[in-house]
């Protein structure tokens, strides 16, 4: 299969590869994806007090799309609020990403990763809406 | 060394210069280029002899009798011509037939059409290591069974059928048995005879020879008879009509008597770089050999490296061809059937990388292959979540996850 030069780039240099505390109460875990599906997202985001996003961390298992998608995710989560990060779609990851149909669920594993770690940490923050 | 190297010799292998140049002779304006069918003048005479000499060679490397050896385009053509054609010809005599959950789709897509029509299939499950046991097909033999189908050796994993085993069980019983060696001709020994089979699939491009070339070896004593599928001019005895690729089944031919030449060769040259290849690899932690039986093609090895995605793993292997049964390099992102039948975990079948090596290939590119194969599974598994988990001793069966 012939890859985007932009998936290319991500799975050659992937950003913000790592982990964060997960028990801080500034950090909001989204693993999202099943082993047995071939895909394994885990987001991370830590967040400062006015809600904004100060740094994004991604561990995935899964093809390369998988792997551009939750790295291009965390460049573009940060320094954004919760609220403008969980807004983030698919659609946008995918056309960034020059995805071919059969890598679509790539970014909805994104999107849900991202979706996944805001609605932990507003639980976490005792928020509404998580 | 020239990148990428070639490690996927199950897939095709590359034509032999000696078969190419044998194939050309049949081509040029002043070469063998005849219809083999002309009675009436040399430029036919000249083809057919080429076409027989050929047809004995092929004959010699599984035992039989140049008479038994039917021209194809390939093995799926083969197997469809063997199987229906059987199926066909003796439904009067019963409509159950027997094959594996491990075969070749030019083997399973043919039983499920023969199901449509009223035919009953049994699919055998391998066992653990990934064999088909004489036993196995002893117990689903039924009164009503007219052919057992199984293949040689498993183009996935390398396992090899103990044919002579079951060849015995099916004469015995009656029973027409069909082989489709696809992967084994040309590389482990087959005696037609000895090993009491009917039917037997062959293709050219997977012993040096070309590609859209193939043979059915059919029984002539006790005679075994098959419904043609392709209706013409009744070339091959009536069993498959169509003007002879001269060319095509001279390299074939050429292919076939240098494989039984230098089998030993070949087979110790392939044996010595599988073994090669799994001692540099097998310090990776958390490798599973598939298919980890001790009857297995010389040449080729299935790994598995668990919490490593197959797909990403072979975009990280760029300087190798090689292949996965990982969903993603499929068109139905299922992992693969085979994998599956042998009770491997989604995740196991995710992470596996299928190697083969022929006779072309070399020490050194063996070397850089296990270098490559270890510097991809280290960045992998640095950015997989499983791993961090399997190294803070969490037991990923435990957890729940969002199947998508
Ligand atoms: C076991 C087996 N059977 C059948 C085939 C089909 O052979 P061909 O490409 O000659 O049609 C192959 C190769 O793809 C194979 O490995």
């Amino acid at each position: 299969m012939a890859y985007s030069e932009k998936v290319l780039d991500h799975y050659e240099n992937p950003r913000n590869v790592g982990k964060l505390d997960d028990k801080s109460n500034d950090v909001g875990t989204g693993m999202v994806g099943a082993p047995a599906c071939g895909d394994v997202m885990r987001l991370q985001i830590q967040v400062n007090g006015d809600g904004i996003i100060e740094d994004a961390k991604f561990k995935t298992y899964g093809c390369g799309s998988a792997i551009a998608s939750s790295s291009l995710l965390t460049e573009w989560v940060k320094g954004k609020t919760l609220d403008e990060a969980a807004a983030i779609k698919n659609t946008e990851i995918a056309e960034e990403l020059a995805l071919p149909p059969v890598k679509i669920h790539c970014s909805v594993l994104a999107e849900d990763a991202i979706k996944a770690a805001v609605a932990d940490i507003k639980t976490k923050r005792g928020q509404e809406g998580a | 060394m020239q990148t990428p190297i070639y490690l996927d010799y199950a897939a095709t292998t590359p034509t032999d210069p000696r078969v190419v140049e044998k194939m050309v002779e049949c081509l040029r304006l002043d070469g063998n280029w005849g219809n083999p069918a002309s009675r009436s003048h040399v430029f036919g005479w000249r083809a057919e002899e080429a076409i027989e000499e050929a047809r004995r060679n092929v004959a010699d490397l599984i035992a039989a009798d140049p008479r038994e050896i039917v021209w194809t385009s390939g093995a799926t053509e083969s197997d469809n011509l063997a199987i229906k054609g059987v199926a066909h010809f003796y439904q009067r005599k019963g409509k159950h037939i027997i094959t594996s959950k491990i075969e070749h789709k030019a083997v399973l897509d043919t039983c499920r059409q023969l199901e449509r029509e009223g035919f009953e299939v049994t699919y055998l499950t391998p066992n653990a290591h990934g064999e088909i046991t004489p036993a196995a097909v002893a117990e689903a033999m039924r009164d009503d069974t007219i052919l057992v189908s199984l293949m040689h050796a498993n183009n996935e994993i390398g396992v090899v059928t103990d044919l002579a085993a079951i060849g015995a069980m099916t004469r015995e019983k009656g029973v027409l048995f069909h082989v489709d060696a696809a992967q084994t001709a040309g590389k482990i020994e087959i005696d037609v005879n000895a090993m009491n089979i009917d039917l037997l699939s062959i293709s050219g491009h997977k012993l040096y020879g070309p590609k859209g070339i193939g043979v059915l070896y059919v029984r002539r004593k006790p005679r075994v008879r098959i419904e043609a599928q392709m209706h013409g001019g009744g070339h091959e005895r009536g069993m498959r009509s169509g003007t002879l690729a001269t060319h095509q089944i001279v390299g074939l031919g050429e292919a076939a008597r240098i494989a039984k030449e230098e089998m030993a060769l070949d087979q110790a040259h392939s044996a010595a770089l599988r073994q090669r290849l799994l001692d540099a690899v097998s310090d990776i932690e958390e490798i599973h050999v598939n298919g980890d039986s001790p009857k297995h093609l010389p040449g080729l090895l299935n790994v598995s490296f668990n919490y490593v995605e197959g797909e990403s793993l072979i975009m990280s292997l760029k300087d190798l061809a090689l292949s996965s049964g990982s969903a993603c390099t499929s068109a139905s992102l299922e992992p693969s059937y085979v994998l599956r039948a042998l009770g491997l975990s989604d995740e196991l079948a995710h992470s596996s990388l299928r190697m083969s090596v022929g006779r072309f290939s070399t020490e050194e590119e063996i070397d850089f292959a296990a270098q490559q194969i270890h510097t991809a599974v280290e960045k992998l598994r640095e950015l997989s979540p499983l791993w961090d988990m399997y190294k803070d001793g969490i037991d990923l069966s435990t957890i729940q996850w969002s199947a998508h």
